[in-house]
């Protein structure tokens, strides 16, 4: 591991249950990970994972039927280390931390800022709340922000209005407003999945130089193996509310232990391979999640399905970094039949 | 179709390959002929809705679609792939040119028919929508909205079309109930499977697929692409596939027209498009592209600023205030799609500069 200052935020055995109609929907069921300045961590799956339900318990944005049942995040601040568990939802801390020390941007843009004020104001709004900058220090420095991010005449666009910014350009000022504080760390929630790639490659641009320049960590949420093997540093692959594998991108993307990292891996054409390349898809579906199966959530759609399966894996480490959720990760029969 | 074969292996998908190439004579007749097609939206303004502007969505293409074969459309959003897809199955009023529609020995220009006139060609083609919640309507269940079709096109009994639904959703991997549940009660997937199911049920020839896969979680929408390929080998079909995703495209198709603005901007092969593009914006939309392969990572090349606006687009090459090489050329004149040949292939491109490089 790596020495506790370089690490942000630690999340250890996170429960989040989200309850409709007398039902229970286990949607993060046991969920660890750290991460540390100045790295990536992406966080891959497919919908209803629970990706974004982990990033919204880490901010305590979950919908007001869900809580938080068992485990601990903490947020290891210059100040000392912040069970943000423990805080209450809309606190003054919460609310202190929310913005100020970690700070997210979301899928889509246009729904996550407000159509009736400018995107000035709204920038300024966070620097209201979190700074002691006077009116004009603060609209000086939401163009400033504009300009650093990369948008056109900022001293013109300061005062414009959201629905007059284009798509990429709305997801700028999001990123601008959400690092107007320097945060510690930037969850990214599918950032870019409403955007076109030539946008998107932008953004990843701008991503990485924030990092690279504040040493921001960056929690990236996404479904696209591409965006992944990219920009990670380290990956938590995502199912049914559980890491089922993680480590470094090398480690996944390389050697996958997982049956369904691969399978995911397999499941998608690579650019630049033609036709020639085979593609697997995964059968089945993704199952209830009100009617989970006992053990692995992945056993149905496995092929490598022992009856051992019936329970839930235990998590194996199998280096520093690399831990898996697999009954059978160490099975060679499976693996030599993957190389293949 | 031999050419679509997935032979597993190398040196069988080569023979297959080569098998196809001298079986069809290149000069078969086109299914599917577009001539100068531009279709353009009024923009008005004020009461009297006066018209001030056009949106020109789709602005002068030619584009031929062989028989069997599938054919991409690939661009970013707003470059007018989808408009395009419907200009072709008439959903949207072409303001110029002409589709050529060449089947059962007739030849007839779609665009200048009246709906009337229509109906039996709609029934040739047929299209397959991105979104699979919004495309089926929740009051039916599949059985009603899959038997709609069927009865506009003759088959007048119902115990007939329940036969003909229930062995449509079989070929599309579903069981027979299922056309007696609600859309509700699907995934997004089988959704997206009963969507192509409709699609099918009039036989068609050629099958519009509109970002038919994106929708879906990668898992689920490698099931579709299979069965997509599938029911082509089966039923001889012809795809025109639009998409955003590059990746799919090459995979999936035999030739990849890339559009930007309204124009069909780069055309070939899809093995070459990715080994040999000559447009720079072919070039920058694949590097921009994210691959899963730690070992095939490139250098992005990241383009500035914004898709121009298709009301007032610029002036010269639609690409040129985005464009690393633009010239003075490129701001005056608009390049025309000028074929090249790649190992023998053709390869079309619109881009003043190419002859340029190859002449330095």
């Amino acid at each position: 591991m790596a020495p506790a200052s370089d690490v942000a935020l630690t999340v250890k055995d996170l429960k989040t249950f989200i309850y409709t109609n007398n039902r229970c929907n286990k949607a993060v069921n046991g969920v660890s990970f750290s991460i540390r300045r100045g790295r990536t961590l992406c966080v891959v799956g497919e919908s209803g994972c629970g990706k974004s339900v982990t990033a919204a318990s880490i901010m305590q944005l979950l919908p007001t039927l869900s809580r938080i049942e068992a485990g601990e995040i903490t947020y290891h601040s210059d100040r000392g280390d912040i069970r943000i568990d423990l805080l209450p939802r809309n606190g003054r801390k919460m609310r202190a931390i929310r913005g100020q020390d970690i700070a997210m941007i979301f899928q889509d843009p246009m729904t996550a800022l407000n159509p009736v004020y400018t995107i000035g104001f709204q920038i300024m709004e966070m620097l209201r709340y979190h700074t002691r900058l006077g009116w004009r220090a603060r609209y000086r420095k939401a163009v400033e922000l504009l300009r650093s991010m990369g948008i056109p005449l900022p001293e013109q666009r300061v005062d414009e209005y959201p629905h007059m910014y284009s798509g990429g350009m709305r997801q700028r000022a999001m990123i601008a407003m959400a690092m107007s504080c320097n945060p510690k760390l930037l969850i990214a929630d599918e950032p870019t999945t409403a955007l076109d790639v030539t946008i998107q490659a932008q953004i990843f641009d701008l991503m990485e130089t924030l990092k690279r320049e504040h040493g921001t960590a960056v929690m990236l949420i996404t479904h696209d193996m591409g965006v992944v093997a990219e920009l990670a540093d380290e990956v938590a692959v995502m199912y049914m509310g559980s890491i089922v594998e993680a480590g470094t991108v090398d480690e996944v993307l390389r050697t996958p232990r997982h049956p369904y990292t691969r399978a995911l891996l397999e499941s998608i054409p690579i650019l630049g391979r033609g036709k020639a390349q085979e593609i697997h898809a995964i059968p089945g579906q993704t199952p209830n999640p009100y009617k989970r199966p006992p053990g692995c959530q992945f056993a149905d759609r496995c092929r490598y399905r022992i009856a051992r399966c019936e329970t839930m894996p235990e998590e194996t480490q199998l280096s520093g970094t690399h831990r898996v959720m697999c009954w059978r990760h160490a099975d060679e029969e499976v693996h030599l039949d993957a190389a293949e | 179709m031999p050419q679509n074969d997935l032979v597993d292996d190398q040196e069988g998908r080569v023979t297959a390959l080569a098998a196809a190439r001298q079986a069809v004579p290149a000069p078969e007749e086109p299914i599917l002929e577009l001539k100068d097609v531009k279709i353009h939206f009024a923009v008005t303004a004020g009461v009297f809705k006066r018209v001030v502007g056009h949106v020109r969505a789709v602005d002068g293409i030619d584009l031929q679609v062989r028989r069997g074969e599938v054919l991409g459309l690939v661009g970013e959003s707003g470059c007018g792939k989808t408009t395009l897809g419907k200009g072709i199955l008439q959903l949207v009023n072409i303001t110029n040119g002409s589709v050529t529609y060449r089947g059962n020995g007739e030849t007839v220009d779609l665009a200048e028919l009246d709906s009337k006139a229509l109906t039996p060609f709609r029934k040739r083609l047929q299209i397959v929508f991105q979104d699979p919640y919004s495309s089926l309507n929740p009051a039916f269940t599949i059985f009603g909205s899959l038997e709609d079709p069927l009865k506009k096109y003759g088959v007048t009994t119902r115990a007939e079309r329940r036969r003909v639904i229930g062995d449509l959703l079989e070929a599309v991997n579903m069981s027979r109930d299922a056309m007696d549940r609600y859309p509700h009660e699907f995934s997004g997937g089988q959704r997206q499977r009963i969507g192509i199911a409709r699609a099918l049920c009039v036989e068609p020839e050629l099958i519009v697929c509109d970002e038919a896969v994106s929708a879906l979680d990668v898992s689920i929408q490698a099931q579709v692409l299979q069965l997509l390929m599938e029911l082509k080998r089966d039923k001889n079909l012809t795809y025109i596939f639009i998409t955003h995703d590059l990746s799919v495209t090459e995979y999936l198709c035999d030739r990849i027209a890339v559009m930007y603005l309204g124009k069909i901007v780069e055309l070939c092969d899809a093995e070459d498009l990715y080994a040999n593009a000559l447009h720079p914006y072919t070039e920058a939309l694949l590097s921009a592209i994210p691959v899963a392969d730690l070992d095939k990572q490139t250098e992005r090349i990241v383009l500035e600023g914004d898709v121009p606006s298709p009301v007032d687009p610029p002036s010269g090459c639609r690409f040129h205030p985005r464009c690393r090489h633009a010239r003075d050329i490129c701001r005056q004149a608009e390049p025309p799609l000028k074929r090249y040949e790649i190992d023998g292939r053709d390869h079309y491109a619109a881009c003043h500069l190419i002859e340029r490089e190859a002449a330095d």
